[in-house]
């Protein structure tokens, strides 16, 4: 369902890290634009 | 030798209502702003009273056991302990006015000018302080013209103070092109240093430890003292020293994000253990930059702005006294460059790998003490439960490990956990607000251990994708038993 999608990921520090979604995403067909964890407390 | 021991915990809060504006968010906000937004951020903040009574901070400074806030009605903050006093089992809570007059105390470059009426105000709200009024507190007095002060706000790269809605004085850069030594960052280091003098002296008082008698004082606070060659260049732990009468000691600056005071607590206990040195002092000034950081969800849901405290944070560790809690040195989980970024990962370093090389199970923890953020500030902004999700992960744990049933979870965390209630100041949630209340318990007998777990986002300064973490095991002195 990503195959030829564009992604944009914010991952979260007490979730699921930016390079892990990232490294899902590129699996499954999607080009990563932009990446990066954050911090939100 | 033995493990070195926690020999005491302090823990102190300044009530800053006046300095929210100069958080970082609130700056921010302020300055792109459309609408006037100052106004809407000056209603919501709260009085000192107000402050004192509140539940978690209650809590924070030693008058309220954790596991108390679970009989309180949330909001926490429409439940207030009334008649609730500032000063508590661990340290203080300071009023604004108070704090001026330590600023003052602390600045030794006149890089804050306090107006002619207000200087001597300050001085004598300070001197009503058993904790000062000892001290030389000449550097208050003085003051200046307003005048003077208006001129180097308007031109002079100068930021006002106010207290109470009312300029009261100005804050001073140190350089004209130097971003190191602007206004801001100079106050926001300033502040870091007096609210860490502030907790030590409480810390050394309470430990009935002369100034004189510390060694070496590792500084794990938010800041990045230096100047354009060298940002960051550090030894904020000897300013505070020197401002507590340290004379006997030096010291560096501990920097591992949120993580920080655990990494300085087990540098600490390194340099005990190693007979390098015999009393090692870890403090963490407050951190100007938080305050105000989750204003605009507190302000949407109507609440008070929570973050309107510094938090500060002291611990001494010593050599085996045969009476407190050591903390076990083989009991140090870290996360390795190579451990991965997941939850699970992080958990499984910082808890899992630690607990096996001791012989001990998950469940065999009385206590765990993760990143303590006071959910009430974190939840409105959508930030979540920050401590109750980790008790939640912890839980998951066992049950991997077959030591609990799923269904079991949420006892674990009502046991093993607690709630939430630190500032969210980065490194003073960071597990170790527990500590004094763990270290009592363990000598009181009513528990045998804790383990402190934080974590770090190393993320966020863009040189590497790592998350961090450190943790460590206390337990009751083998040879009490």
């Amino acid at each position: 369902m990503f195959q030829g999608k564009k992604a944009i990921i914010l991952g979260e520090r007490d979730g699921v890290p930016g390079p892990a979604i990232a490294a899902c995403l590129k699996a499954a067909g999607a080009e990563v634009i932009f990446a990066v964890t954050e911090c939100f407390v | 030798m033995s493990d070195p021991i926690i020999r005491e915990c302090a823990y102190v809060l300044v009530h800053v209502p006046s300095f929210v504006r100069y958080g970082s968010k609130p700056t921010r906000e302020i300055a792109s702003s459309p609408e006037p937004l100052l106004p809407t951020i000056e209603a919501h903040l709260r009085s000192f009273k107000e402050a004192v009574e509140y539940p978690p901070n209650q809590v924070f400074i030693g008058n309220l056991h954790p596991d108390g806030l679970n009989d309180i009605e949330q909001p926490w903050y429409e439940h207030l302990l009334k008649g609730a006093s500032r000063y508590g089992a661990y340290g203080e809570m300071m009023p604004e006015e108070e704090f001026f007059g330590l600023l003052k105390l602390a600045d030794d470059f006149d890089l804050i000018w306090l107006e002619k009426q207000s200087a001597p105000f300050f001085r004598q709200k300070l001197q009503g302080n058993p904790f000062w009024k000892e001290m030389d507190l000449g550097k208050i007095d003085g003051g200046v013209d307003m005048e003077r002060i208006q001129e180097k706000v308007s031109g002079g790269g100068s930021l006002p103070l106010y207290y109470r809605g009312q300029v009261v004085g100005c804050f001073h850069r140190h350089h004209d092109q130097d971003e190191s030594l602007m206004a801001q960052v100079l106050m926001e280091n300033l502040m870091a240093k007096a609210s860490g003098a502030l907790v030590l002296k409480h810390l050394l008082k309470r430990a009935n430890v002369a100034p004189e008698g510390v060694d070496f004082i590792l500084s794990c606070s938010e800041e990045a003292v230096g100047d354009r060659y060298n940002r960051g260049g550090g030894s904020l732990s000897k300013a505070i020293g020197e401002m507590c009468g340290c004379v006997n000691a030096t010291g560096c600056d501990i920097k591992a994000f949120c993580a920080a005071p655990i990494y300085a607590i087990v540098n600490a206990a390194g340099l005990v253990k190693s007979g390098v040195f015999k009393r090692v002092a870890v403090v963490g000034g407050g951190c100007l930059a938080k305050l105000g950081m989750k204003f605009k969800g507190h302000v949407t849901n109507n609440m008070p702005i929570l973050e309107d405290v510094l938090g500060g944070i002291a611990f001494l560790v010593s050599e085996d006294d045969g009476e407190n809690p050591i903390i076990r040195l083989d009991s140090v989980g870290k996360h390795d460059i190579g451990s991965g970024s997941s939850q699970q990962s992080i958990m499984e370093s910082l808890i899992l790998k630690p607990l096996d090389r001791i012989g001990k199970k998950v469940m065999e923890v009385d206590k765990y003490a993760t990143e303590m953020h006071n959910p009430e500030v974190t939840v409105p902004s959508g930030s979540g439960n920050v401590p109750l999700n980790n008790y939640r992960m912890i839980g998951a744990l066992a049950v991997l490990r077959k030591e609990i049933d799923r269904s079991e979870i949420n006892q674990f965390v009502a046991e093993h956990g607690m709630p939430g209630f630190s500032p969210t100041q980065g490194h003073v949630p960071a597990a170790v607000p527990f500590l004094g209340y763990a270290v009592d318990g363990i000598k009181r007998g009513e528990m045998h251990n804790a383990m402190f777990v934080s974590k770090g986002s190393l993320f966020l300064g863009r040189m590497s994708q790592l998350s961090d973490g450190m943790s460590f095991l206390i337990e009751g002195n083998p040879k009490k038993r």
